[in-house]
Formats: structure tokens, sequence, C-alpha cells
């Protein structure tokens, strides 16, 4: 993974004491609330319904075992002893002090990590797909582009006050796993005659407004990537609307311009600024690239004994296997995803002591690093199967080998109203009482593929247009009731969620999400998923399930 | 009425000194214009050569146009002359603004000048290609 050189590392040093000095001067009356707000939601600090809320970045999702351990260590001393992992590949942490702050980021840049810009209208943590490098559908490693964007974005002076916050995820798989046609700026990278060009999506998003990203540029050579963005960025930074924060992301510009004529408008200023001191360099691209290069794999055989003969096994081990691990680009080696989402923990919740544990895990297993997934999962990229039982005995150990991954309690859930003071309901409790209802693995495995998402309110952060089954919490006149709706995908097959009808109690969810499972199975053909059963059938046969008298 | 420079000096310029709108600008021609926060600084393209000032303003500071004016002025257009920060200025958005081609401040009010001529400076490297630097990476070699 990326390891910071002097520069870097100087450059998040003075972030350190540009933001001791800001809350200083914040405490001692001198700089009025109304603008420390702002300073300090760019340093990911929001102050929420019980207790400040840090936001930690974790760029597209790599952390180091040391970065672990440094997260166990700072949940425990600043903290309540856990955290978070985010729909954004992010961790929060829940009930830090405002005065400590400023030593939780130097403790924080002692092991090349921030909280820049991981809110504020300004652009956000570049997320990508979490089996970059190792996945087999993938044309090329995206993370060399997402690191060399992350420092494009860092303290970025023209873009810091922009209408509203700007999110750009990347991928370079077949299988979009970064859900790039619901960020602002999608970046695909594909191969041109072996040559890597992007495919630039603009003005996708979630959240009011649920939009699906056009295509404005093509044929993107790399080392114009940056100034392209440049070009993009200014459009909106000077058009997009600040008069209404709903209409302020810049789905709304691209919308109301015209996926073409804004394309126009930033063609026009990036001829102005193409070719300039922002066009990149062989020697960076290649310098970034090192970062990046296949960690030290043994030869292995590709045939395991013990792994590929119990895939189809129905013991605690033969059910992981099946459901949490994914096959590697390299023989003898595999990609295992732990779901954090063992019932009644809150989606994406970790202890110090699972910190510390997926820390010892990814040294022992998988070359001292893991990714953490806008699913609320981590994975490790390069376990050896023969170490397979091992680890996954390591994971009961410490439960933490839920077999759930990509099952319908594998839930994509926000803190919600137990937390979030934007929320308008609770979604943890939720997600609990579903999970709670659908504790048969068989059942689930029969299933198959289903992604369930949970949003506290409109802001979406659990991406509930994109789930297979979406609840977003509403309030009704001081009570939470719950929305529902079905057909979502946030992967290359996007496409956003119907609402089925009028809202429903809270505890009436898992009962209608078993009537939309009865629906599915009643319906469906040979190995149909639930998707594919509703995208053939339609809404109607779910609907008549759910309101028939 | 007094300005901070990019260098940290204070300035002294005289008040009737003030800037004209784009309107007046237009009409008058002169070689001064304040530019408000969304009108397009396009329009002054063919008269820059004989502009002194473009006061850009800052509406409130979480509006963050006038940087991307300024950094069109000095890119695109070449322009040399001074551009001035002038609205809700804030301390801790200097860095900022020096960064994006401004050079004077007409600070608001009850912004500490000693405070602000120490804040003009603050990162020591740029990621970005900005007006007063180039990107760290061409520093990196």
């Amino acid at each position: 993974m990326y390891i910071y050189d002097e520069y870097d590392q100087q450059m998040v040093d003075e972030r350190v004491t540009q933001y001791r000095d800001q809350t200083t001067r914040f405490l001692a009356g001198q700089l009025p609330a109304e603008e420390f707000q702002h300073l300090r939601l760019r340093n990911g600090l929001y102050i929420q319904r019980l207790a400040p809320m840090l936001r930690i970045a974790v760029p597209y999702g790599m952390l180091s075992s040391r970065q672990l351990r440094k997260l166990a260590h700072i949940t425990r001393e600043y903290d309540r002893g856990y955290c978070h992992f985010t729909t954004r590949q992010n961790v929060q942490l829940n009930w830090p002090i405002l005065e400590q702050v400023p030593d939780i980021l130097e403790e924080l840049a002692s092991v090349e990590m921030h909280a820049i810009q991981t809110s504020g209208n300004c652009i956000r943590n570049t997320t990508s797909d979490q089996f970059a490098g190792v996945a087999r559908d993938e044309v090329e490693d995206p993370r060399p582009w997402c690191e060399l964007i992350r420092q494009w974005s860092t303290f970025h002076p023209e873009f810091n006050w922009l209408p509203r916050k700007f999110k750009i995820a990347v991928t370079a798989a077949e299988h979009d796993r970064a859900a790039v046609q619901v960020h602002d700026i999608g970046v695909r990278l594909y191969k041109d005659n072996g040559d890597t060009r992007f495919e630039i999506l603009v003005g996708g998003g979630l959240g009011r407004t649920p939009v699906i990203a056009p295509v404005i540029k093509r044929g993107l050579e790399p080392e114009h990537l940056l100034t392209y963005l440049d070009a993009v960025l200014r459009v909106y930074n000077r058009y997009g609307r600040r008069d209404n924060k709903y209409k302020a992301r810049i789905k709304i510009l691209v919308r109301a311009m015209g996926p073409d004529v804004f394309a126009e408008k930033v063609e026009m200023e990036w001829q102005v600024i193409k070719g300039g001191a922002g066009t990149l360099t062989g020697g960076e691209v290649e310098r970034v690239s090192r970062h990046f290069t296949a960690p030290d794999y043994a030869t292995l055989p590709d045939h395991t004994p013990g792994v590929d003969d119990l895939i189809s096994d129905t013991s605690g081990f033969g059910d992981w296997l099946q459901q949490n691990v994914a096959p590697h680009r390299i023989a003898g080696y595999s990609i295992v995803t732990i779901a954090l989402k063992a019932t009644a923990v809150a989606p994406g919740d970790v202890t110090d002591e699972q910190l510390e544990v997926l820390a010892d895990l990814a040294d022992k297993y998988s070359f001292g690093e893991v990714r953490v997934t806008h699913e609320q999962n981590v994975t490790l990229a390069d376990v050896p199967k023969q170490k397979l039982r091992d680890l996954w005995q390591a994971l009961v150990d410490t439960g933490m080998a839920t077999p759930n991954l990509g099952l319908l309690t594998d839930i994509i859930c926000c803190p919600g109203g137990d937390y979030c003071s934007l929320a308008n309901a609770k979604s943890i409790p939720v997600a609990e009482a579903i999970q709670r209802k659908f504790d048969d693995l068989a059942v689930l495995q029969d299933l198959g593929a289903l992604d369930i998402n949970i949003s506290g309110c409109m802001n979406a952060c659990g991406h509930h247009h994109v789930g297979n089954i979406g609840i977003l919490g509403v309030d009704k006149k001081g009570e939470e009731f719950y929305q529902v709706s079905i057909g979502g995908s946030g992967y290359e097959d996007a496409s956003l969620a119907k609402i089925l009808g009028p809202s429903f109690a809270q505890d009436e969810i898992p009962e209608i999400v078993q009537k939309l499972v009865d629906v599915h199975l009643e319906h469906r053909e040979d190995e149909e998923t639930f998707i594919d059963t509703y995208r053939r059938i339609g809404i109607d046969p779910y609907k008549e399930a759910v309101y028939a008298a | 009425m007094t300005l901070l420079n990019h260098q940290g000096e204070i300035i002294e310029v005289d008040a009737a000194d003030s800037v004209r709108s784009l309107e007046t600008f237009g009409a008058e021609g002169g070689s001064q214009v304040y530019i408000e926060a969304g009108e397009d600084i396009e329009t002054l393209a063919d008269h820059l050569a004989s502009i002194e000032i473009v006061a850009l303003n800052f509406p409130a500071f979480t509006d963050g146009r006038a940087y991307s004016s300024a950094s069109i002025l000095r890119r695109t257009y070449d322009y040399a002359g001074q551009i001035r920060a002038v609205g809700d200025v804030r301390v801790d958005q200097l860095e900022q603004m020096v960064r994006c081609g401004f050079d004077a401040f007409d600070l608001a009010d009850g912004q500490d000048v000693m405070l602000a001529a120490e804040k003009l400076a603050g990162f020591t490297y740029s990621y970005q290609s900005t007006i007063d630097r180039d990107p760290v990476f061409r520093v990196r070699g």
C-alpha cells in the first residue's frame, strides 16, 4: 500500500498543527462557533446527537496492521472501546471529546492517517474496489490512480468551499464493486488496445434525488486525469447551486445543463489547463504505482485439499468458504471478507480487541493489510488457501466468522437515530430485528444474494436507493416510520429502487421483508436472485403481497 | 482603509479609491472593477490590460466561487494586476486565497490583522498545481 514520503508526512503534521491552533482559538472564544464548525468538519468532526463524532479517512479502504492497532489504541484511550466502519470505507469514532481531537489527529498522523476532508462541502475520501489488485476481473490495479486523486484532492485551495460535498469512486473491474454510477464522479479504468484510458461519469448520487451518472468523457489519457478533474470541479464550483442545499449536488447541475452541455463546458475549461503543470508525469505515476506492486506471493498449488473439496460442505467452515471467500488471481490464494454483521451488533461496528485481532490476522495471513468495504465489512485480500481453516477458527473464536456475506442479513446500515443528529429514525434496531427473524442460514443460502440497505434519513448513508430491498426512516408527525423500496442495485447493472407504497411501523418491517422474500421464492426460476426475479416480474406482485388486506 | 497584501504587509489605500460594479465598469470603463460571486469573470477578458484592481466578493466565507474566478484570471488570462478579496474574508482562508492568486485582502470586520499576516503562509507544499506553486510531484522530481 502507499507509504508516505517526507512530503506527505509533513502535510499531515502541518494539518495537525493548524487544527490544534484552530481548536485552541475556538475554545478561547477567538473563533466563532459558526466558523469553527466548517473548519472542524473539514477535519471530520461533527457534533452529533449524544457527542461529537469523528470520521477518520481510510483512503480507498486500505489499512495496515499498524494502523489497525493504532485505531484500537485510539478507541480505548479516547473513546469507548469500539468504532464503526462506514459505507464510504472510512472509520468513525462515536464518543470523542472535542478538546482531545487534535491529540487524536496527532496519533493518526504518526501512522500516516488523518481525518482531512471527511466531511464538509469539499472533496471527500476517494473510494474504490475492495478487491483492487487481486480481483480476477480487473484490467489494472486502480489504487495508484486513487492515491493520485487523493493527493490532488487534499487541501485543493480552489475546491475547499464547494456548493456541497463531493465524492469520487474508481473502478477497474468488470464487476463494479465501487458503485461508480452513483458518485459525483465515477472513474472507470479500461484498456484500449493495451493502453490505459479513463471513462468519466459525472453527476450520479443518492440522497434526496437519486441519479445514475451519465458518461461525460471517454478515452481520457492517464496523464490528463487530474487536469480533467480540475475542469469538472471548476465548472461545478462556479455554477453549482448555492441557494438550496438540497439542489446543490453536482447531479442537479448536470441534469439542469444537460450532460452534453456540461461536458462541453468542462472541455472548454480543460483545454486551458490541459498539458499545464497539473499534468501527471510518468515519474510520479511510476513512483505511486511502485507502492502497489504484488506482494511476495508463494508458489502454491491451485487445488488445496481440505478447502476446495469443502466448498459445498455444510459444516461451519464449509458455509463460510462458500459465502465469504472469493477466488484470487494468484493460484493457491483466496480473498476473504469478514462480515461485520453478527446479529445484535450494529452493522460495521468493531471493538478495540477485534481491531487488534484483525491486525494480527492480517500480519499472519495477508501481508499485514486489510481493506474496509463499502458494505461495512473487512477484506483480507491475500490469504493462502492452506491457511483458510486456521483463519476461520481464529475468526470463530472472536465472533467474526458470521458466514452471511452478501446474504439477506449482511445488511448495510447507517448509524441512524441512535447516534446521528440528522436521522429521522433509528436504523440499527431495524437491522437487528430483520437479522433475528432470518436466523436460519440454510434459508438465507437458498435465497442467495440479497442486499438490504437501511438509511435513517434522506441523506441515504445506508444507500437505500441501491438496495435490492431499501428501507428509509421517515418522520411522520414525530413518529418513526419506514418506507420500503425494492429493485435497487449499486453494481454495474445499477438501478434505483422503487418505493412500494405507504410506510410501515418499525415492528412491521421484518414481516414485510418476509413477504417480499416469499414473493421471490414463489416466482423465481432456476438460479434467479431476488433482483433478477424482480426485474422479470415487476413491482406489482410484491405490492400486492405487502398491502393485501 | 487598511488592506493586507499577500506578503503580510499592511497597506493603506484611499477609501475613495473604491472599485466599480461590473455594470458601471461596463458603461464607463475604468481601471478597477468589483465582481460579485456568480458574475462571469470572462466578461472582463477584453479589458484586463487596462485594469489594475479586480475585487472579488465573498458574500459568505463558505462561498467558494471567487477562488475559481481568481484562478481563471491568473491562469487563463495571465492577469498581472491586483486581485483583492473583499466581503466575508476570514483569517483561516487566506492561505487558500493566496494559492488561487489573490494578493490583497480587505478583511471582514472583527478579523485580527496581525493574526491574518501570520496565517497567510500555511502548508509548506502543495499537492496541486496552483497559481503560486507547482504540485509536489514536480518537486519530488
